[in-house]
């Protein structure tokens, strides 16, 4: 069977792509069921170039209860889609969107200061930039069509048009 | 694909670990068709031209059982994180709604935002302020009428930290339909910072009548006598307090006056007499009263989930001179701008003019009581709204001046011991004006210790009768609190996870759900005037000024003579 993988390649390539798809999954399924849940703090704690934009955000509770609602539910089905396999790409594009959004909101840069505590030093590069920058590799390096739903989509479509150029 | 259906079923084992070998393209066994579909299948690339053999291949239509496996393999992971996650979520649930039973504390919302519903006010009321320093223009701003210098302030501190939103939510106030009609300071300065505040046209609540400038009285008497005043704000310092407010309310005017009630302990009576027999409507300037959270901490007093309380802590640390009443001496303040003479009226000692002791009079005794008056007042007051304590059995102080040796005569630091032999408990109040540690309110009881700030955290003490078992069973930890409020959240939140903790624990004092943000000086205002239109008695009102300054007068005594002092409540007076 042909494929531009190895087996441990596809392997890795798999694992980081459904690791991060359970970190969105779960990160939005948390803050689905917890009713006090809200951007809000986050939003406030805002620095660096950006922030302007992210506290308006904050200000604002119609805004607000928007980006809340996005928040949930871009998490779990970008989330879905990474586990799962399905529309991958679209999942993934959207994924480094939202993690962008997160590093810039507040983002280590040298001489801002967070009043949330952080679990780690981070100096420009964090978790969230290294989450995405994996998640890059996820876009150029798919594996949803191998292992995944979008396989199927992919055979449906195929079906699809073999189907076509019959008629 | 089609492979799959060829070789059975031992080969979709292999296929995700590492069948598709790198070499696999060079495979002689590799059929085309496989290769094709695998092709197709790149979800990102463009997929080559479809050989219409290819179906064929496969009897069910190009989709084997292979792919099928090897498309779901990651459901089941996902299904055990599903399952997992909601398991998680009902234990979360089912803990959280058995802690919360067990509490008797019910999940509403806060009780200030449910009630606090915008009116229109058709009588309108015309307030006169006595005392315009910093906080008569805090109390008269709050009531809708700023000084252009505060517009400005506001926006020079939102170009410094865009997160300063006390302009808009001082817009978002409600129109409280007042007027402000007159002024009376004895600095000429601020009586025409007053006037001009009177006639701004930004206003809270979209009003934007123009008004006539307030009239400026150079004595209070005729301010209390003015036909265009229902209702009036002292914010003299406390040595004026009794003696305006006595004024006012046999003129039937109605009194917000601001703490502490009076400077001693004999002008407590008069001041409690005028008020009752006048009816009027008297608010002291506690607007802690006010705060949410200590709404709920009411409750959980009530609901006995600390069990006896013995011990409570209350606290001031402040660590500024300005926190140290060192407040600005203003430039054009000198004997022509300052009516010294009728300052010094009603103080025990007669002084040549003074600066300081006009500008900086909390410092002297002749005028208030320092740290008693001021801080312990406020503190006192938050615990006796949350607990009922009334006037303790005796009181003992001590302290000194230890840090701001300035030429005052009231201590810096200071600490009073509050005795409640009826209640079985002990208030201690500990303060210094040069540190700035802050330590809130704890209130110590055999089950559960409650600390109080905009946000209550109740702990579960380790060695609790009533929490023994869920203790012992692990339900309940010490080093997580088992109930926590924050102001202006939804609810009740029983904390069983870390997560929600440390969400909890970040301490926003302002949330954007269920309510909005507001000041409570505007909050306190703004429930004395609704008492004076629609009757009612004020949350801080005569009674509890009785108490507040009693006990305040009971420490400064102790302090004053170096021995412990007595509440005969027979004799209604401090022995």
């Amino acid at each position: 069977m042909r494929s531009e993988y190895s087996g441990v390649q596809l392997t890795a390539l798999v694992a980081v792509r459904f690791a991060i798809g359970w970190h969105f999954f779960y990160e939005g399924v948390s803050k689905f069921v917890n009713p006090y849940w809200t951007a809000a703090g986050y939003l406030e704690s805002s620095q660096g170039f950006m922030s302007e934009y992210f506290l308006d955000l904050a200000a604002n509770p119609g805004t607000l209860a928007f980006v809340d609602q996005l928040n949930v539910w871009g998490l779990i089905l970008v989330g879905l889609g990474l586990m799962l396999g399905g529309l991958t790409r679209t999942a993934t594009v959207f994924g480094i969107i939202m993690l962008l959004l997160y590093y810039l909101a507040t983002p280590p840069w040298p001489g801002l200061e967070y009043t949330i505590p952080a679990e780690g030093a981070y100096l420009i590069i964090n978790k969230t930039l290294i989450e995405l920058c994996a998640l890059l590799v996820t876009l150029f390096f798919p594996t949803g069509h191998i292992v995944g739903l979008d396989r199927l989509l992919r055979l449906a479509r195929a079906r699809g048009s073999v189907q076509e150029s019959y008629a | 694909m089609s492979d799959d259906i060829r070789n059975g079923g031992e080969e979709i084992f292999d296929e995700p670990t590492g069948s598709m070998a790198e070499d696999s393209a060079d495979e002689p066994t590799a059929s085309p068709t496989e290769s094709e579909v695998e092709a197709d299948g790149a979800a990102d690339l463009p997929p080559p031209a479809e050989p219409p053999s290819t179906s064929s291949q496969s009897g069910s239509g190009g989709m084997g059982r292979r792919d099928v496996l090897k498309a779901l393999a990651t459901v089941p992971v996902l299904g055990a994180l599903g399952y997992t996650a909601l398991r998680r979520r009902g234990l979360d649930a089912d803990e959280r709604r058995r802690l919360l039973d067990e509490l008797g504390i019910e999940d509403e919302g806060a009780a200030l935002f449910s009630e606090f519903e915008t009116r229109t006010h058709p009588d309108k009321i015309r307030v006169g302020v006595i005392g315009y320093g910093e906080e008569g223009e805090s109390l008269v701003r709050s009531l809708g009428f700023a000084h252009p210098d505060w517009f400005e302030e506001r926006r020079e501190a939102k170009l410094e930290d865009p997160r300063d939103t006390s302009l808009e939510e001082w817009l978002d106030q409600e129109n409280l339909n007042v007027e402000l009609t007159a002024v009376c300071d004895l600095f000429d300065v601020r009586a025409e910072r007053a006037i001009v505040a009177s006639t701004q046209t930004i206003r809270p609540g979209g009003d934007t009548r123009q008004l006539e400038p307030a009239k400026r009285y150079r004595h209070f008497e005729e301010l209390v006598a003015a036909p265009d005043v229902d209702a009036v704000i002292i914010a003299t310092p406390d040595h004026w307090h009794t003696r305006i407010a006595v004024a006012a309310a046999e003129m039937g005017k109605h009194v917000y006056c601001e703490k502490c009630m009076t400077r001693t302990e004999d002008e407590v009576w008069p001041m409690a007499e005028a008020v009752r027999s006048s009816g009027i409507v008297f608010q002291l300037g506690h607007q802690n009263r006010q705060m949410e959270s200590h709404d709920k901490a009411r409750q959980v007093i009530e609901k006995g989930i600390l069990g006896p309380v013995t011990l409570v802590e209350t606290t001031t640390n402040r660590n500024d001179p300005w926190g140290a009443w060192v407040w600005e001496i203003h430039e054009k303040g000198n004997p022509r701008s300052i009516d010294w003479e009728l300052f010094q009226e009603e103080a025990a000692n007669k002084v040549p003019f003074s600066l300081e002791r006009f500008f900086r009079w909390r410092c002297w005794y002749d005028y208030g009581t320092g740290l008693s008056g001021d801080l312990l007042s406020h503190e006192y007051d938050a615990v006796n709204q949350i607990l009922d304590l009334g006037i303790p059995h005796s009181a003992t102080a001590s302290g000194g001046i230890y840090f701001f040796k300035d030429g005052r005569d009231v201590p810096d630091v200071w600490q009073a011991v509050l005795e409640y032999p009826d209640r079985d408990l002990t208030l201690v109040y500990s303060a210094t004006l040069a540190n700035g540690y802050q330590r809130g309110i704890r209130m110590m009881g055999h089950d559960a210790t409650m600390e109080v700030g905009p946000r209550l955290k109740v702990t579960a003490d380790g060695l609790s009768t009533r929490y023994k078992e869920m203790l012992e069973e692990g339900f309940l930890k010490t080093d997580r609190p088992l109930l926590t409020y924050q102001t202006g959240f939804k609810g009740v939140d029983a904390v069983t996870t870390a997560t929600q903790e440390y969400f909890a624990s970040r301490g926003l004092l302002f949330t954007y759900r269920g309510g909005r943000r507001v000041s409570t000086y505007y909050l306190h205002l703004r429930e004395w005037l609704s008492c004076i239109r629609y009757g009612g008695t004020p949350s801080c009102n005569i009674d509890r000024g009785i108490e507040e300054a009693i006990t305040c007068h009971m420490a400064t005594k102790s302090y004053r003579e170096g021995r412990r002092v007595y509440w005969d409540p027979i004799e209604r007076r401090i022995v």
